[in-house]
Protein backbone atom coordinates (compact mmCIF):
# COMPACT_ATOMS: atom_id res chain seq x y z
CA UNK A 1 0.00 0.00 0.00
CA UNK A 2 1.77 3.66 -1.09
CA UNK A 3 2.25 5.50 2.26
CA UNK A 4 -0.94 8.51 2.47
CA UNK A 5 0.38 11.95 0.64
CA UNK A 6 -0.14 13.19 3.74
CA UNK A 7 2.89 12.04 5.17
CA UNK A 8 5.00 13.41 2.40
CA UNK A 9 6.53 17.06 4.07
CA UNK A 10 6.72 18.74 1.34
CA UNK A 11 7.58 22.16 1.67
CA UNK A 12 5.40 22.57 4.75
CA UNK A 13 7.95 23.26 8.04
CA UNK A 14 5.38 22.01 10.15
CA UNK A 15 5.66 18.71 8.35
CA UNK A 16 9.18 18.35 7.77
CA UNK A 17 9.83 19.09 11.88
CA UNK A 18 7.35 16.81 13.03
CA UNK A 19 8.76 14.14 10.45
CA UNK A 20 12.36 14.94 11.57
CA UNK A 21 10.97 14.83 15.55
CA UNK A 22 9.88 11.11 14.90
CA UNK A 23 13.07 10.23 13.22
CA UNK A 24 14.77 11.84 16.13
CA UNK A 25 12.63 10.23 19.06
CA UNK A 26 12.65 7.13 17.10
CA UNK A 27 16.60 7.28 16.70
CA UNK A 28 16.74 8.01 20.40
CA UNK A 29 14.45 5.59 21.56
CA UNK A 30 16.77 2.89 19.57
CA UNK A 31 19.83 4.33 21.77
CA UNK A 32 17.90 4.13 24.93
CA UNK A 33 16.99 0.48 24.21
CA UNK A 34 20.70 -0.28 23.53
CA UNK A 35 21.80 0.89 26.72
CA UNK A 36 19.45 -0.59 28.66
CA UNK A 37 19.76 -3.87 27.16
CA UNK A 38 23.51 -4.12 28.07
CA UNK A 39 22.72 -2.97 31.59
CA UNK A 40 20.65 -5.77 31.90
CA UNK A 41 22.69 -8.19 30.28
CA UNK A 42 25.38 -6.80 32.38
CA UNK A 43 23.42 -6.66 36.03
CA UNK A 44 20.19 -9.01 34.66
CA UNK A 45 18.71 -8.52 38.51
CA UNK A 46 18.69 -4.88 37.48
CA UNK A 47 15.00 -5.06 36.18
CA UNK A 48 13.55 -7.31 38.33
CA UNK A 49 11.28 -5.33 40.31
CA UNK A 50 9.54 -3.89 36.93
CA UNK A 51 9.23 -7.19 35.73
CA UNK A 52 7.66 -8.61 39.24
CA UNK A 53 4.60 -5.66 39.26
CA UNK A 54 4.23 -6.88 35.86
CA UNK A 55 4.15 -10.84 36.74
CA UNK A 56 1.72 -9.27 39.35
CA UNK A 57 -0.67 -8.17 36.63
CA UNK A 58 -0.11 -11.08 34.87
CA UNK A 59 -0.65 -14.08 37.03
CA UNK A 60 -4.40 -13.97 38.14
CA UNK A 61 -5.64 -14.26 34.42
CA UNK A 62 -2.95 -17.14 33.76
CA UNK A 63 -3.82 -19.08 37.28
CA UNK A 64 -7.58 -19.57 35.18
CA UNK A 65 -5.88 -20.82 31.89
CA UNK A 66 -3.51 -22.64 34.07
CA UNK A 67 -6.85 -24.30 35.60
CA UNK A 68 -8.35 -25.00 32.05
CA UNK A 69 -4.75 -26.56 31.40
CA UNK A 70 -5.16 -28.90 34.28
CA UNK A 71 -8.18 -29.55 33.09
CA UNK A 72 -7.75 -30.22 29.22
CA UNK A 73 -4.53 -32.80 30.39
CA UNK A 74 -7.38 -34.82 32.65
CA UNK A 75 -9.91 -34.82 29.87
CA UNK A 76 -6.87 -36.15 27.16
CA UNK A 77 -5.85 -38.95 29.95
CA UNK A 78 -9.30 -40.41 30.94
CA UNK A 79 -9.71 -40.54 26.72
CA UNK A 80 -6.19 -42.07 26.15
CA UNK A 81 -7.31 -44.78 29.26
CA UNK A 82 -9.68 -45.76 27.58
CA UNK A 83 -7.86 -47.84 25.02
CA UNK A 84 -6.16 -50.65 26.20
CA UNK A 85 -7.84 -50.11 29.58
CA UNK A 86 -7.83 -53.85 30.30
CA UNK A 87 -4.39 -54.89 30.17
CA UNK A 88 -3.03 -51.39 31.67
CA UNK A 89 -5.48 -52.47 34.77
CA UNK A 90 -3.57 -55.71 35.13
CA UNK A 91 -0.38 -54.27 34.77
CA UNK A 92 -1.32 -51.54 37.18
CA UNK A 93 -2.02 -54.09 39.75
CA UNK A 94 0.45 -55.99 39.41
CA UNK A 95 3.16 -52.71 39.63
CA UNK A 96 0.80 -51.94 42.79
CA UNK A 97 1.18 -55.39 44.63
CA UNK A 98 5.56 -54.72 43.71
CA UNK A 99 5.16 -50.94 44.93
CA UNK A 100 3.33 -52.07 48.18
CA UNK A 101 6.06 -54.17 48.73
CA UNK A 102 9.08 -51.69 48.30
CA UNK A 103 7.34 -48.81 50.42
CA UNK A 104 7.25 -51.60 53.50
CA UNK A 105 10.97 -51.69 53.08
CA UNK A 106 10.96 -48.36 52.39
CA UNK A 107 9.41 -47.55 55.61
CA UNK A 108 11.53 -50.14 57.45
CA UNK A 109 14.72 -48.40 55.76
CA UNK A 110 13.31 -44.89 57.17
CA UNK A 111 13.11 -46.62 60.66
CA UNK A 112 16.38 -47.64 60.89
CA UNK A 113 17.81 -44.58 59.00
CA UNK A 114 16.25 -42.36 61.78
CA UNK A 115 17.71 -44.92 64.07
CA UNK A 116 21.33 -44.78 62.92
CA UNK A 117 20.66 -40.65 62.42
CA UNK A 118 19.99 -40.51 66.39
CA UNK A 119 22.78 -42.22 67.32
CA UNK A 120 24.96 -39.76 65.63
CA UNK A 121 22.75 -37.13 66.57
CA UNK A 122 22.13 -35.53 63.59
CA UNK A 123 19.33 -33.59 63.01
CA UNK A 124 17.26 -34.06 59.54
CA UNK A 125 14.02 -32.08 60.15
CA UNK A 126 12.11 -32.67 57.04
CA UNK A 127 11.39 -28.77 55.71
CA UNK A 128 8.19 -27.67 55.34
CA UNK A 129 7.13 -26.22 52.02
CA UNK A 130 7.40 -21.88 52.05
CA UNK A 131 4.07 -22.27 49.66
CA UNK A 132 2.11 -24.34 47.50
CA UNK A 133 1.86 -22.70 44.32
CA UNK A 134 0.30 -23.43 40.13
CA UNK A 135 3.49 -23.06 37.49
CA UNK A 136 0.79 -20.42 35.40
CA UNK A 137 2.75 -19.56 32.39
CA UNK A 138 5.92 -19.51 30.94
CA UNK A 139 8.58 -16.96 28.71
CA UNK A 140 6.87 -18.94 25.44
CA UNK A 141 8.89 -17.04 23.03
CA UNK A 142 11.92 -16.48 24.17
CA UNK A 143 15.07 -18.75 24.03
CA UNK A 144 15.52 -18.38 27.47
CA UNK A 145 13.10 -21.01 29.99
CA UNK A 146 11.21 -19.27 32.71
CA UNK A 147 8.18 -20.02 34.58
CA UNK A 148 6.02 -17.92 36.19
CA UNK A 149 4.47 -19.23 39.80
CA UNK A 150 1.48 -18.04 41.17
CA UNK A 151 3.03 -17.68 44.56
CA UNK A 152 5.37 -14.28 45.57
CA UNK A 153 6.75 -12.47 48.35
CA UNK A 154 3.35 -12.24 50.26
CA UNK A 155 3.43 -15.56 51.01
CA UNK A 156 7.23 -15.94 51.88
CA UNK A 157 9.13 -17.02 48.50
CA UNK A 158 12.73 -15.68 48.30
CA UNK A 159 14.77 -15.74 45.39
CA UNK A 160 17.23 -18.43 45.25
CA UNK A 161 14.54 -21.15 46.75
CA UNK A 162 14.00 -24.60 44.93
CA UNK A 163 10.95 -24.99 43.71
CA UNK A 164 9.77 -29.15 43.32
CA UNK A 165 6.86 -31.04 41.86
CA UNK A 166 5.62 -34.51 43.57
CA UNK A 167 8.05 -35.94 40.82
CA UNK A 168 11.20 -33.94 41.27
CA UNK A 169 13.26 -30.90 40.86
CA UNK A 170 11.52 -28.26 39.16
CA UNK A 171 14.45 -25.30 39.17
CA UNK A 172 14.71 -22.44 41.24
CA UNK A 173 13.28 -19.23 42.19
CA UNK A 174 14.96 -16.58 39.96
CA UNK A 175 13.03 -12.86 40.96
CA UNK A 176 9.61 -12.10 43.03
CA UNK A 177 7.06 -9.96 42.46
CA UNK A 178 4.43 -9.61 45.14
CA UNK A 179 2.07 -12.50 44.39
CA UNK A 180 4.00 -14.48 41.33
CA UNK A 181 7.44 -15.16 40.96
CA UNK A 182 10.02 -16.70 38.20
CA UNK A 183 11.28 -19.35 38.43
CA UNK A 184 14.38 -20.95 36.39
CA UNK A 185 13.91 -23.78 35.22
CA UNK A 186 16.28 -26.67 34.45
CA UNK A 187 16.34 -26.85 31.00
CA UNK A 188 17.28 -23.09 30.74
CA UNK A 189 20.81 -23.39 29.90
CA UNK A 190 22.13 -21.37 32.37
CA UNK A 191 21.00 -23.79 34.87
CA UNK A 192 23.72 -25.87 36.44
CA UNK A 193 22.62 -27.90 39.59
CA UNK A 194 24.81 -30.20 41.52
CA UNK A 195 23.80 -33.92 41.42
CA UNK A 196 24.50 -37.47 42.27
CA UNK A 197 23.66 -40.91 41.11
CA UNK A 198 21.12 -42.26 43.30
CA UNK A 199 22.32 -45.71 44.20
CA UNK A 200 26.08 -44.53 44.64
CA UNK A 201 28.33 -41.25 44.90
CA UNK A 202 28.51 -40.49 41.50
CA UNK A 203 28.67 -37.07 41.36
CA UNK A 204 28.16 -35.08 38.70
CA UNK A 205 26.48 -31.37 37.52
CA UNK A 206 23.63 -31.07 35.20
CA UNK A 207 22.99 -28.34 32.76
CA UNK A 208 20.44 -27.51 31.00
CA UNK A 209 21.07 -27.81 27.25
CA UNK A 210 18.05 -25.39 26.21
CA UNK A 211 16.28 -27.73 24.70
CA UNK A 212 14.56 -29.80 27.15
CA UNK A 213 17.40 -31.88 28.27
CA UNK A 214 19.93 -32.16 30.69
CA UNK A 215 23.64 -32.59 30.05
CA UNK A 216 24.97 -34.60 32.69
CA UNK A 217 29.40 -33.93 33.56
CA UNK A 218 30.55 -35.91 35.53
CA UNK A 219 33.36 -34.28 38.01
CA UNK A 220 35.55 -36.92 38.44
CA UNK A 221 36.64 -37.53 34.84
CA UNK A 222 37.90 -41.33 33.55
CA UNK A 223 36.03 -44.12 32.98
CA UNK A 224 32.92 -43.45 32.54
CA UNK A 225 30.29 -45.64 35.19
CA UNK A 226 27.17 -44.08 33.97
CA UNK A 227 24.51 -46.29 32.14
CA UNK A 228 21.38 -45.19 30.53
CA UNK A 229 18.53 -45.44 32.72
CA UNK A 230 20.35 -44.27 36.05
CA UNK A 231 19.04 -41.74 38.22
CA UNK A 232 20.23 -38.60 38.79
CA UNK A 233 19.19 -37.08 42.57
CA UNK A 234 20.41 -33.82 43.91
CA UNK A 235 23.90 -34.02 45.79
CA UNK A 236 22.79 -31.19 48.04
CA UNK A 237 26.44 -29.43 47.38
CA UNK A 238 25.76 -25.44 47.26
CA UNK A 239 22.88 -25.86 49.98
CA UNK A 240 19.95 -24.81 47.76
CA UNK A 241 18.49 -27.93 47.74
CA UNK A 242 17.58 -30.55 50.06
CA UNK A 243 19.87 -33.88 48.83
CA UNK A 244 18.00 -36.98 47.27
CA UNK A 245 15.44 -35.12 45.22
CA UNK A 246 15.19 -37.11 41.90
CA UNK A 247 16.75 -34.40 39.39
CA UNK A 248 16.67 -36.70 35.70
CA UNK A 249 17.38 -40.23 34.09
CA UNK A 250 20.18 -41.13 32.07
CA UNK A 251 19.04 -41.32 28.13
CA UNK A 252 22.12 -41.04 26.39
CA UNK A 253 25.80 -41.85 27.45
CA UNK A 254 28.72 -39.25 26.19
CA UNK A 255 32.22 -39.30 26.75
CA UNK A 256 32.08 -36.62 30.22
CA UNK A 257 29.32 -38.17 31.54
CA UNK A 258 25.64 -38.45 29.45
CA UNK A 259 22.05 -36.55 28.28
CA UNK A 260 19.67 -37.07 30.79
CA UNK A 261 15.98 -36.70 30.74
CA UNK A 262 13.45 -34.58 33.29
CA UNK A 263 11.88 -36.22 35.93
CA UNK A 264 9.25 -33.73 36.45
CA UNK A 265 8.44 -31.66 33.69
CA UNK A 266 7.05 -28.24 34.52
CA UNK A 267 4.44 -28.63 31.57
CA UNK A 268 3.02 -31.80 33.01
CA UNK A 269 2.72 -30.41 36.18
CA UNK A 270 -0.12 -29.22 38.16
CA UNK A 271 1.28 -27.82 41.74
CA UNK A 272 4.32 -27.11 42.81
CA UNK A 273 6.04 -26.52 46.10
CA UNK A 274 8.29 -23.94 46.80
CA UNK A 275 10.96 -25.16 49.60
CA UNK A 276 13.29 -22.82 52.12
CA UNK A 277 16.82 -22.97 50.97
CA UNK A 278 17.90 -25.91 52.60
CA UNK A 279 21.32 -25.00 54.38
CA UNK A 280 20.34 -20.98 54.49
CA UNK A 281 23.18 -20.17 56.91
CA UNK A 282 25.53 -22.25 54.30
CA UNK A 283 24.39 -20.49 51.13
CA UNK A 284 24.79 -17.25 52.96
CA UNK A 285 28.46 -17.78 54.31
CA UNK A 286 29.34 -19.11 50.30
CA UNK A 287 27.96 -16.40 49.00
CA UNK A 288 29.86 -14.03 51.24
CA UNK A 289 32.93 -16.19 50.66
CA UNK A 290 32.14 -15.71 46.81
CA UNK A 291 32.26 -11.31 46.67
CA UNK A 292 35.01 -11.50 49.21
CA UNK A 293 37.35 -13.75 47.30
CA UNK A 294 35.90 -14.74 43.70
CA UNK A 295 38.70 -17.25 42.91
CA UNK A 296 38.13 -19.56 46.15
CA UNK A 297 35.87 -22.57 45.06
CA UNK A 298 34.82 -24.19 48.17
CA UNK A 299 32.77 -27.07 46.43
CA UNK A 300 34.30 -30.23 46.52
CA UNK A 301 34.84 -29.62 42.73
CA UNK A 302 38.45 -28.78 42.44
CA UNK A 303 39.20 -31.08 39.75
CA UNK A 304 36.96 -29.44 37.09
CA UNK A 305 37.68 -26.21 35.32
CA UNK A 306 37.39 -23.38 38.34
CA UNK A 307 34.09 -21.76 36.34
CA UNK A 308 32.43 -25.26 37.00
CA UNK A 309 32.55 -25.31 40.58
CA UNK A 310 32.09 -21.77 40.62
CA UNK A 311 28.77 -22.43 39.57
CA UNK A 312 27.90 -25.43 41.70
CA UNK A 313 28.76 -22.67 44.35
CA UNK A 314 25.96 -20.30 43.29
CA UNK A 315 23.86 -23.61 42.03
CA UNK A 316 22.57 -22.05 38.76
CA UNK A 317 23.34 -18.26 39.33
CA UNK A 318 22.19 -16.39 36.60
CA UNK B 1 -32.71 4.97 -2.69
CA UNK B 2 -32.06 2.41 -0.02
CA UNK B 3 -35.07 0.12 -1.92
CA UNK B 4 -33.12 0.40 -4.94
CA UNK B 5 -29.62 -0.86 -3.06
CA UNK B 6 -29.59 -1.30 1.15
CA UNK B 7 -25.68 -0.43 1.26
CA UNK B 8 -26.44 2.80 -0.62
CA UNK B 9 -24.99 4.91 1.99
CA UNK B 10 -23.09 2.68 3.79
CA UNK B 11 -19.66 1.19 3.18
CA UNK B 12 -17.88 -1.11 5.03
CA UNK B 13 -17.52 0.66 8.34
CA UNK B 14 -21.04 0.99 8.46
CA UNK B 15 -23.68 3.49 7.79
CA UNK B 16 -22.24 6.72 6.26
CA UNK B 17 -25.35 9.26 7.86
CA UNK B 18 -25.41 9.97 11.55
CA UNK B 19 -22.64 7.97 12.45
CA UNK B 20 -19.45 7.98 13.04
CA UNK B 21 -16.48 5.52 14.64
CA UNK B 22 -15.94 5.72 18.77
CA UNK B 23 -13.08 7.79 19.40
CA UNK B 24 -11.15 5.59 22.08
CA UNK B 25 -11.41 2.93 18.92
CA UNK B 26 -9.56 4.36 16.60
CA UNK B 27 -6.75 5.27 19.01
CA UNK B 28 -6.79 2.27 21.33
CA UNK B 29 -7.21 -1.02 19.30
CA UNK B 30 -3.82 -1.06 17.43
CA UNK B 31 -2.01 -0.61 21.05
CA UNK B 32 -4.42 -2.84 22.51
CA UNK B 33 -4.21 -5.87 20.49
CA UNK B 34 -0.14 -5.08 20.28
CA UNK B 35 -0.08 -5.81 23.78
CA UNK B 36 -2.65 -8.41 24.17
CA UNK B 37 -0.28 -10.50 21.46
CA UNK B 38 2.59 -9.73 23.58
CA UNK B 39 0.48 -11.32 26.46
CA UNK B 40 -0.81 -14.24 24.90
CA UNK B 41 2.55 -16.35 24.59
CA UNK B 42 2.96 -15.88 28.56
CA UNK B 43 -0.49 -18.56 29.27
CA UNK B 44 1.58 -21.49 27.67
CA UNK B 45 3.94 -23.68 29.52
CA UNK B 46 7.05 -24.21 27.51
CA UNK B 47 9.12 -26.18 29.76
CA UNK B 48 11.22 -27.57 26.72
CA UNK B 49 11.79 -25.17 23.70
CA UNK B 50 10.35 -21.50 23.09
CA UNK B 51 7.14 -22.69 21.03
CA UNK B 52 6.04 -19.33 19.12
CA UNK B 53 7.52 -16.83 17.87
CA UNK B 54 6.96 -13.17 19.63
CA UNK B 55 3.54 -12.78 18.41
CA UNK B 56 3.94 -9.04 19.74
CA UNK B 57 6.22 -8.21 16.91
CA UNK B 58 4.54 -9.89 14.11
CA UNK B 59 1.15 -7.61 15.25
CA UNK B 60 3.06 -4.86 15.12
CA UNK B 61 4.58 -5.07 11.99
CA UNK B 62 1.37 -6.29 10.51
CA UNK B 63 -0.25 -3.40 11.77
CA UNK B 64 2.79 -1.22 10.39
CA UNK B 65 2.06 -2.75 6.69
CA UNK B 66 -1.77 -2.57 6.73
CA UNK B 67 -1.94 1.06 8.11
CA UNK B 68 1.51 3.09 7.46
CA UNK B 69 1.66 6.11 9.35
CA UNK B 70 -0.98 5.04 12.08
CA UNK B 71 1.36 4.86 14.92
CA UNK B 72 4.41 7.26 15.72
CA UNK B 73 7.56 6.23 14.57
CA UNK B 74 8.88 6.01 18.26
CA UNK B 75 5.60 3.55 19.18
CA UNK B 76 8.14 0.65 19.07
CA UNK B 77 9.50 2.16 22.40
CA UNK B 78 7.14 2.20 24.77
CA UNK B 79 5.48 -1.53 23.37
CA UNK B 80 8.59 -2.84 23.09
CA UNK B 81 9.22 -1.64 26.59
CA UNK B 82 5.96 -3.66 27.59
CA UNK B 83 7.07 -6.66 25.62
CA UNK B 84 10.07 -6.64 27.74
CA UNK B 85 8.72 -7.11 31.13
CA UNK B 86 6.45 -10.23 29.76
CA UNK B 87 8.96 -11.62 27.51
CA UNK B 88 11.46 -13.21 29.42
CA UNK B 89 14.32 -11.16 27.04
CA UNK B 90 16.44 -9.03 29.12
CA UNK B 91 14.81 -5.51 29.73
CA UNK B 92 15.96 -3.20 26.95
CA UNK B 93 15.93 -5.95 23.98
CA UNK B 94 12.52 -5.44 22.38
CA UNK B 95 12.99 -1.27 22.53
CA UNK B 96 16.16 -1.39 20.78
CA UNK B 97 14.53 -4.36 18.19
CA UNK B 98 11.04 -2.40 17.64
CA UNK B 99 12.54 0.95 17.38
CA UNK B 100 14.99 0.13 14.86
CA UNK B 101 12.45 -1.94 12.87
CA UNK B 102 10.19 1.16 13.09
CA UNK B 103 12.92 3.19 11.61
CA UNK B 104 13.99 0.49 8.71
CA UNK B 105 10.29 -0.29 7.81
CA UNK B 106 9.34 3.76 7.08
CA UNK B 107 12.80 3.92 5.18
CA UNK B 108 11.78 0.83 3.13
CA UNK B 109 8.65 2.82 2.51
CA UNK B 110 10.07 6.19 1.19
CA UNK B 111 12.03 3.97 -1.01
CA UNK B 112 9.60 2.01 -2.14
CA UNK B 113 6.50 4.03 -1.93
CA UNK B 114 3.96 1.17 -4.22
CA UNK B 115 3.94 -2.14 -2.62
CA UNK B 116 2.10 -5.22 -2.74
CA UNK B 117 0.97 -8.22 -0.71
CA UNK B 118 4.28 -10.24 -1.33
CA UNK B 119 6.84 -7.08 -0.83
CA UNK B 120 4.97 -6.76 2.32
CA UNK B 121 4.93 -10.03 3.39
CA UNK B 122 8.71 -10.79 2.17
CA UNK B 123 9.76 -7.34 4.25
CA UNK B 124 7.62 -8.55 7.55
CA UNK B 125 10.03 -12.04 6.69
CA UNK B 126 13.15 -10.83 6.77
CA UNK B 127 12.38 -8.82 9.75
CA UNK B 128 10.97 -11.43 11.77
CA UNK B 129 13.81 -13.55 10.76
CA UNK B 130 16.28 -10.49 12.07
CA UNK B 131 14.67 -10.39 15.07
CA UNK B 132 14.30 -13.90 15.58
CA UNK B 133 18.19 -14.25 15.24
CA UNK B 134 18.19 -11.21 17.32
CA UNK B 135 16.75 -12.17 20.46
CA UNK B 136 18.21 -15.37 20.29
CA UNK B 137 21.90 -13.80 20.62
CA UNK B 138 20.55 -11.29 23.46
CA UNK B 139 18.90 -13.66 25.29
CA UNK B 140 21.50 -13.65 27.84
CA UNK B 141 21.95 -17.36 27.26
CA UNK B 142 24.64 -19.02 25.99
CA UNK B 143 23.89 -20.22 22.51
CA UNK B 144 24.17 -23.93 22.47
CA UNK B 145 23.79 -25.89 18.72
CA UNK B 146 21.10 -27.48 20.62
CA UNK B 147 18.80 -23.99 21.62
CA UNK B 148 19.16 -23.18 17.92
CA UNK B 149 18.04 -26.25 16.38
CA UNK B 150 15.04 -26.31 18.81
CA UNK B 151 14.19 -22.47 18.07
CA UNK B 152 14.39 -22.76 14.26
CA UNK B 153 10.57 -23.51 13.91
CA UNK B 154 9.68 -20.32 15.11
CA UNK B 155 11.67 -18.81 12.53
CA UNK B 156 9.36 -20.91 10.23
CA UNK B 157 6.23 -20.10 12.05
CA UNK B 158 7.05 -16.20 12.55
CA UNK B 159 7.22 -16.43 8.62
CA UNK B 160 4.04 -18.46 7.96
CA UNK B 161 1.84 -16.45 10.89
CA UNK B 162 2.24 -13.08 8.95
CA UNK B 163 -0.71 -12.98 6.17
CA UNK B 164 -2.93 -14.72 9.24
CA UNK B 165 -1.83 -12.06 11.70
CA UNK B 166 -2.36 -9.54 8.79
CA UNK B 167 -5.64 -10.79 7.84
CA UNK B 168 -6.98 -10.60 11.63
CA UNK B 169 -5.01 -6.97 11.82
CA UNK B 170 -7.58 -6.10 9.06
CA UNK B 171 -10.58 -7.16 10.90
CA UNK B 172 -9.50 -5.44 13.58
CA UNK B 173 -8.64 -2.27 11.62
CA UNK B 174 -12.52 -2.56 10.39
CA UNK B 175 -13.69 -2.79 14.16
CA UNK B 176 -11.27 0.03 14.61
CA UNK B 177 -13.20 2.55 12.02
CA UNK B 178 -16.50 0.64 12.10
CA UNK B 179 -19.44 3.65 12.52
CA UNK B 180 -21.14 2.45 15.71
CA UNK B 181 -21.60 5.74 17.41
CA UNK B 182 -24.86 7.58 16.73
CA UNK B 183 -24.85 10.74 16.20
CA UNK B 184 -27.52 13.05 17.93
Amino acid sequence: MAPPSSRRSGFSKKAQFSLFTGYLLAGAAALLGAVLLTLSLWQPAAFAPLRGVAGDVVTPAATGTATARAGGQGIFASIAGYFNAGAQNAELRRENELARIRLAEADAIAAENRRLKGLLGLRDGESKPVAVARLVGSTATSGRRHAFLSAGSAQGVRSGMPVLSERGVIGRVLETGRNSARVLLLTDSESVLPVRRATDNVIAFAEGRGDGLLRIRLVNLGVNPLKVGDMMVTSGAGGYYRPGVAVAVIAKITADGGIARLVAEPAATNFVSVLPVHEATAVAALEGMDIGAPDASPSPAASTSASASAAAAATAEE
Amino acid sequence: MERLDPRARSDIYGSRINRAPYPWRVRLVPYASIMTASLLPVLLIADTMPMLPSLGFLVLLAWRMVRPGLMPLWAGAPLGAFDDLVSGLPFGCAIFLWSLAMIAIELIETRFPWRGFWQDWFAASVFAVIYWLATLLFSGASITPEMVGVAAPQALIAVLLYPIITRMVAGLDRFRLARARKLD
